[in-house]
């Protein structure tokens, strides 16, 4: 037996025993907490006599499976934790159910473990399940784990099947970053190599399962890393003004300066204020501290307190590897919270870069991540968000969905694009339009769509508005009819007015793609010499798209009955039967909806619209770095 | 850090998270030792005061160590002490065990106590390592208007992301020391010299190891009259904490039931 660690390094370690459903996890546990004297006086007794009463046979995981519903279906349902101890130190054990429908469970049960215990059935080797939940721990960050080998006892105790098993986890567990530190062939029912050494198992040399969790390292202390310290709430509890958080990692001493991240203030830290005891000079990770500052500068909950040089990264789009736990599932363009540390952020999906596959490791494009999938995800924030890679500082380097009131997902942060400097062009606003774009995650453009009365402008330009904010951008249609009862209500339709129409609507329409939108025209606007003036007015921000249908198509389409009026000369000067309509020599995009449908007409439109308003980041070209976790 | 430090620092973040993310929330006080350590912490948390009420269900059938108890701790640490009756047991499920329904009073002044106050948020002393289905529970454990518990779609937390924002018609029932034990609570109360109710020392063979009405809760046998001498005796008892709670004894699944429909 390992010696009693000293008091000092005794703290509890908690453990979660994961695992396909069936494979033992509670058996094992029940007989751990046998084979250790853990289970109080009575407990086997009692639940001997309930499965007498029930007709059932005994089985050890009946003594962890508290709810009346894990007893009836012999399954475990929820996550559950178990105290015990051994000779050398308390533990926690965590059951995490197997079933898939459950998984939000599982991870909720070991996103908090020290160490995990993986547990594989010897007669049916590493399944989906098994594997889903190996890159799961180590996409909550668990790093030491042990494999069980579990009812060696089904399979004659053979050597050679275990060695098979063994083989083929440890190259799974490699593939996804893991190296772990035993596999060991046990009987959780018959109690070999639990808590003593089994003559069945005599070929094996290596630790028992008690021996194995004793060999679990403590977490590593995480004072050594870079000062986080993300601020949960500010306290006026009298004249003191309180910040009030937990240091994820690193230390601060009264004196430091402070830098707090995104809203870019420092101040120097007066004191570390306690109640009933003596007051500290310094505090380090783990510790839930409050601080006061020489300076009331503007600090609130979210924002994340580092020493100036090594400050986290601040960001509008996140690369990030992310576990999706709901059943609506994640696709582009949708929105949802982002929670990083204390604070909130409105994000969208921008891209879905590939779909994980548990089995292989191999990754396939999607536009859209199903329940318990794990994808590589592009996150677009309209605030800045301070962040950091998982890989340098896990504790800031990973966060949750929220869709409404609901944790839908978890992620940890493989990639940031850097806002490196910021402020640089305010020359003429408080905003340069760089701040927008980042802001808004695109730039601002107007797209000018002409074509003939009936040709579907508006129809295509509703259906780009719709596509583009669903995608997360900020958007918006001039429509000409719309214009016409307000903005440019003193108009008529005389050539001069036809052409004022025009002028007003470009300006509007410039306004607008300088605050940052992408803003959408629909107006038949006939000749060359009116669009040559839009053109000039929306400068680079401008885009002629001609809307395409031959003239007896649009007759035929008709919609407003216009084309019937005109032909019976109710209508004057109408463009294309008694006014020219001059086609576009050189538009951007023609788009021709005598030959399209809508839906195919619209999603040309939205893949111009996006590739030039886009922004270029690297991350475009490389698909987020850090490739372990 | 110790790992009482790591504990209370752990307790104190989960009372800071309630405190900003819950607009309306109360802390329940059963007098005993569990939910005096959550009151100190609270203290520990916002610099010496509890910034929330403080309830107390009462059932009127508290022992008279305990009543003392509570208005001695009420006046010296200044707390906003809301007392709540709790209905008879006439009005109790009547298919529910005697102990049970004696206990299910205390939910049901509960549910008096949220339908009248509206609290979005009701903090609990309790721990995993008490009971069963309390090892099952969430650090921020949503509940439907009537109490009910939903132990098998609770919510996801992931890492130290709990669940915050809640549909009209439900609450949360926060549970900052969920990780403590029992000998945890012993050992941080006399690291704190936090007050104690008398009760739980021995007296003549006997003490209270857990602090309930006295028509359901027994004295087990114990010859601790000392927090030290508790904490030695917890390091080897192989007795579970609530032996003496006739409620959780009396049929398979009765503190379940209990649980499931809103008891603490």
């Amino acid at each position: 037996m390992s010696p009693l660690l000293p008091a000092s390094q005794r703290r509890q370690a908690r453990i979660v025993i994961v695992g396909h459903v069936d494979h033992g996890k509670s058996t094992l546990i029940g007989r751990l907490l046998n084979d250790t004297g853990s289970l109080p006086d009575g407990k086997v007794e009692a639940v001997r006599e309930m499965s007498r009463r029930r007709g059932m046979p005994f089985e050890w995981s009946f003594v962890m499976d508290a709810l009346q519903a894990e007893r009836d279906q012999g399954i475990t349902i929820d996550t559950t934790q178990i105290h015990f101890k051994t000779e050398r130190r308390p533990y926690v054990i965590i059951d995490a159910p197997g079933h898939t429908e459950f998984l939000k469970n599982m991870v909720t049960g070991a996103s908090n473990a020290d160490a995990a215990l993986l547990v594989i059935d010897a007669g049916e080797g590493a399944l989906e399940q098994s594997r889903r939940h190996a890159y799961l721990l180590h996409l909550l960050g668990v790093k030491q784990v042990a494999v069980i080998v579990n009812k060696m006892d089904m399979v004659d105790f053979s050597q050679a099947r275990f060695d098979h098993v063994a083989a083929e986890i440890r190259a799974y567990l490699n593939g996804i970053g893991v190296a772990p530190g035993v596999i060991l062939p046990i009987s959780a029912r018959h109690g070999d190599n639990i808590a003593s050494r089994s003559e069945n198992l005599s070929w094996y040399d290596g630790p028992t399962v008690i021996e194995a969790l004793d060999g679990f390292l403590p977490a590593a202390p995480e004072d050594e890393l870079p000062l986080r310290l993300p601020i949960q709430d500010v306290y006026k509890p009298d004249e003191r003004r309180i910040l009030a958080g937990r240091i994820e990692t690193g230390r601060l001493r009264v004196g430091d300066t402070l830098h707090f991240a995104p809203n870019n203030r420092t101040a120097k830290v007066v004191s570390i204020e306690a109640w009933n005891a003596a007051s500290a000079i310094s505090a380090a990770a783990g510790q839930s501290v409050g601080i006061t500052l020489d300076q009331r500068i503007f600090v609130e909950r979210g924002h994340i307190a580092s020493l100036p040089a090594e400050r986290p990264i601040e960001a509008h789009r996140l690369t990030v590897r992310l576990f999706w736990l709901a059943s609506k599932p994640l696709e582009t363009g949708r929105a949802y919270t982002l929670k990083l540390a204390t604070a909130e952020h409105r994000v969208t999906v921008e891209k879905i870069v590939e779909v994980v596959d548990i089995d292989d490791l191999g990754v396939s494009a999607a536009d859209r991540v199903g329940r318990n999938e794990i994808a590589n995800v592009v996150l677009h924030s309209r605030s800045l968000v301070a962040v950091d890679l998982a890989i340098d500082l896990p504790r800031t380097g990973r966060g949750v969905l929220l869709d409404g009131h609901d944790v839908v997902g978890g992620f940890i942060v493989t990639g940031a694009d850097a806002v490196a400097e910021r402020n640089l062009q305010r020359v003429e606003h408080a905003v340069s339009p760089d701040e927008r774009a980042l802001s808004n995650g695109h730039r601002g453009a107007v797209l000018w769509l002409t074509g003939l009365s009936g040709a579907g402008k508006s129809t295509l330009a509703m259906g780009l508005e719709r596509t583009l904010f669903e995608r997360g951008r900020q958007v918006y249609v001039l429509d000409g009819d719309g214009v016409r009862q307000g903005l440019n209500g003193d108009l008529g339709f005389s050539p001069a007015d036809r052409s004022e129409n025009i002028r007003r609507v470009a300006e509007a329409a410039r306004l607008f793609a300088e605050a940052g939108m992408i803003v959408v025209t629909a107006l038949i606007s006939p000749t060359r010499q009116d669009r040559a003036k839009a053109r000039a007015i929306g400068g680079d921000l401008f885009h002629e798209i001609h809307v395409k249908a031959e003239l007896d198509v649009c007759e035929q389409r008709d919609p407003k009955g216009l084309y019937r009026r005109a032909r019976a000369g109710e209508i004057p000067e109408f463009t294309g039967v008694s006014a020219p309509y001059e086609e576009p020599q050189a538009a951007e995009l023609v788009v021709e909806t005598g030959r399209l449908g809508i839906e195919e007409a619209v999603g040309e439109l939205v893949g111009y619209a996006e590739r030039v308003t886009g922004l270029k980041y690297p991350s475009d070209a490389v698909q987020g770095r850090g490739e372990g976790i | 850090m110790t790992d009482l430090d790591q504990l209370e620092s752990q307790s104190v973040y989960i009372l800071r998270e309630a405190f900003n993310r819950i607009d309306r929330l109360a802390a329940l006080w059963s007098i005993g030792k569990d939910s005096n350590v959550l009151l100190w912490l609270a203290r520990k948390a916002f610099f010496g005061k509890v910034p929330f009420p403080v309830v107390q269900l009462d059932t009127g059938m508290e022992l008279p160590e305990v009543y003392e108890f509570r208005d001695m701790v009420t006046r010296d640490w200044g707390l906003d002490l809301v007392i709540e009756q709790c209905p008879p047991e006439s009005e109790m499920d009547p298919t529910l065990p005697p102990a049970t329904r004696a206990a299910a009073r205390k939910t049901e002044g509960l549910k008096n106590l949220l339908r009248r106050e509206q609290y979005q948020g009701i903090m609990v002393g309790i721990r995993r390592d008490e009971q069963a289905t309390r090892a099952k529970e969430r650090v921020f454990s949503p509940r439907a208007l009537d109490g009910a518990w939903d132990f098998k779609d609770q919510p996801a937390e992931f890492w130290d992301h709990y669940k915050t924002r809640f549909a009209e018609g439900t609450h949360v029932r926060i549970h900052p020391l969920l990780h403590w034990t029992e000998l945890d609570i012993w050992r941080y109360s006399k690291r704190e010299e936090i007050p104690i109710v008398p009760l739980y020392f021995a007296r003549e063979g006997k003490r209270y190891r857990s602090l309930g009405e006295k028509n359901i809760t027994f004295p087990v046998d114990s010859s601790a009259a000392s927090i030290d001498e508790i904490i030695s005796e917890l390091e080897v008892t192989r007795t579970p904490e609530r032996a003496g709670r006739s409620m959780d004894n009396e049929t398979e699944d009765a503190f379940e039931r209990l649980r499931s429909s809103g008891y603490m």
